[in-house]
């Protein structure tokens, strides 16, 4: 009897592995992909060199006025950004008071920081400092007011600071409100879900502007007299209610595509609903929609410059306001002012997406051994 | 027969309007391993799904270890962690390691600590014959493996009765046996269990009766010798024509 012996594998043939294996398949597999390469590698040689001229070449970096940014070729202005930075990045917040901003900003990283890499432990311990402390210690140091801090009122807050209290308390409840609205839109409660339903609906229908002005400019109209409260706060409501409303839906189509089974299995060892859901549902259904979850926070980070329309500044609205300083009017003000804050939010908005992409192979748990 | 442990008695269920089960009556005893099979649609999986009330029926009564499964119950959880069940498609916890998988009723349900549910689920897991898996995911097992992981995760709960719903329909040929073996150890030692499966060879080995389902009701039930080599009914043989 002969007995069965596999044949020892062999490499793959060069030049169809590696760098050029990956450039024969990819870049000049036929003559009309090599023609297509060329051309875009032509414009992306062209358009980078516009770029980089006008960035870099042709700008200005020093001056303390608009005559630095009036050569006859000019490119990028960045004596105004240099100039304006400090606007920018905290509003009208009183320059003696600026160190409480950053203090805030830093712990802010030093708790989000070891909270978004896996190896690091103590996750609990963190998330009490991220979601219970921090919280306090950044409205006790923004606002003041109490513990000899004088008290800034929100009115002069602005730039970048705007910016980030908006988009992080959009972020922080929008996420945890969409949960209970998706389970909610679930659940075998008629008026449970017919509640639900109506929010996520009437939210999801109305442009986020709409909710803005309601929250700023109705909302006190109903209140009775003397009650009042900050208008930064309102539109933080509003924002994260908005937001929440887009999230469920998000987040009901990880839960749509959950097997049965998986409840059957749950169920079968007595798991009850809420175990089930926590347990089983929530980290599964989410992990599946990281990319539309981010894909929210994105569009939510971006939505906060309309924070501008009820007389808050953002980063957005604090750059535009500053083109009207008389002493920085140059042809050039801006198109640099704009492309300073179209960075800035990219880089954030960047940042979530890569940091998605890594939480999405981080939590892949179906890799071959 | 001794007292039995599940009684089900003129038990009818429909979905919607369709009636999958009708006048349904069994008794089954401790210790006892039935067998069921039947055509496709014959209602032998809603069968067993009524027995922990993964499904609810509509009429009649079923009891379980004494307990009523009705509508008012309240623990249904408790009646649960008694019966453990394996589904065809092992319905494992793909984002939880096997050792997490099985721990998760001991520690959850039951309370138990986790090193206890630990050295529980490691004791099972050796059982089943897969102890060097314990950290894996299951998605980086093989079916057999994964189904025997699904035994364990029942086991785990150390539930008085096992249900078994097609258990082996989803596996290659070669892995059948692996988990053949595995029900077999359990039957010898003394577990009560209900088997939907067209293993025949399994239920002349284990099986003390085997039960012929058709149209959602029981036409025929005996002891395998006697139900293989002599089926009472034109049905039953018809189908024996078929499968074996």
């Amino acid at each position: 009897m002969s007995s069965f012996t596999p044949t020892t594998p062999r490499p793959a043939p060069a030049n169809t592995v590696g760098f050029v294996g990956w450039a024969r398949d990819n870049l000049f597999a036929t003559k009309f992909d090599t023609a297509l390469t060329v051309l875009a590698v032509t414009i992306i040689l062209y358009v980078m060199k516009a770029v980089f001229g006008w960035a870099i070449i042709d700008a200005s970096f020093s001056g303390t006025e608009r005559t630095a940014c009036l050569k006859e070729v000019q490119g990028a202005c960045w004596p105004f950004i240099e100039a304006k930075f400090g606007q920018f990045i905290y509003g009208r917040y009183p320059d003696a008071e600026r160190w409480r901003v950053d203090l805030v900003f830093a712990a802010g990283l030093i708790g989000l920081v070891p909270m978004l890499m896996p190896s690091v432990g103590h996750k609990r311990a963190n998330m009490i400092f991220l979601l219970g402390f921090y919280p306090v210690f950044a409205f006790i140091m923004l606002t003041g007011g109490v513990l000899g801090l004088a008290a800034v009122d929100t009115t002069d807050w602005g730039g970048l600071l705007v910016t980030l209290v908006v988009a992080v308390t959009g972020i922080v409840a929008s996420l945890p409100l969409g949960i209970l609205l998706a389970l909610g839109r679930r659940s075998d409660l008629p008026i449970v879900r017919a509640l639900c339903i109506g929010f996520i609906e009437i939210f999801r229908g109305v442009p986020l502007i709409t909710v803005l002005f309601m929250a700023s400019v109705m909302l006190p109209l109903f209140l009775p007299d003397g009650v009042n409260f900050d208008k930064l706060v309102r539109c933080l409501i509003g924002v994260a209610l908005f937001s929440s409303a887009y999230m469920a839906e998000v987040v009901r189509g990880g839960l749509q595509a959950m097997p049965k089974g998986q409840y059957e299995a749950a169920a079968a060892l007595g798991l009850s609903y809420w175990k089930t859901t926590r347990l089983i549902i929530l980290p599964q259904a989410l992990k599946l929609v990281i990319p539309g979850i981010v894909n929210t926070f994105i569009g939510l980070f971006k939505d906060t410059t309309l924070v501008l329309i009820v007389g808050l500044f953002d980063l957005l609205g604090i750059v535009q306001l500053h083109f009207t300083d008389a002493s920085w009017a140059t042809p050039e003000t801006h198109i640099t002012g704009y492309v300073f804050a179209g960075a800035v939010f990219w880089l954030f908005c960047f940042a979530m997406s890569r940091y998605s992409i890594f939480m999405e192979n981080h939590l892949s748990t179906d890799r071959n051994a | 027969m001794s007292d039995p442990v599940i009684r089900i008695n003129k038990m009818n269920k429909w979905f919607g309007n369709f009636h999958v089960l009708r006048d349904i009556d069994l008794n089954v005893a401790s210790g006892e391993k039935i067998v069921i099979c039947g055509p496709s649609g014959s209602g032998k999986s809603t069968l067993i799904r009524c027995i922990n009330r993964l499904e609810a029926h509509q009429e009649g009564d079923i009891e379980v270890e004494g307990v009523t499964l009705d509508g008012s119950l309240k623990n249904l959880e408790d009646i649960r962690s008694n019966v453990g069940m394996v589904f065809q498609q092992f319905n494992l916890f793909p984002h939880m390691t096997v050792l997490e998988n099985c721990t998760l009723s001991p520690i959850w349900v039951q309370q138990k600590s986790k090193a206890e549910a630990e050295t529980l689920a490691r004791e099972l897991l050796e059982r089943v014959r897969i102890p060097d898996q314990a950290d894996k995911y299951p998605g980086q097992l093989s079916g057999g493996q994964q189904q025997r992981v699904a035994i364990a995760r029942a086991l785990c709960m150390n539930p008085r009765i096992m249900l078994f719903d097609e258990p082996t329909s989803a596996l290659d040929p070669e892995m059948i046996k692996e988990v053949l073996d595995v029900m077999v150890e359990l039957a010898e030692e003394g577990m009560t269990m209900l088997c939907v499966t067209h293993e025949m060879g399994f239920a002349r080995q284990v099986a003390d009766r085997v039960i012929f389902m058709d149209e959602g009701e029981i036409v025929e039930e005996n002891a395998p010798e006697a139900f293989f080599s002599n089926p009472e009914n034109e049905r039953t043989k018809l189908f024996l024509s078929q499968v074996l």
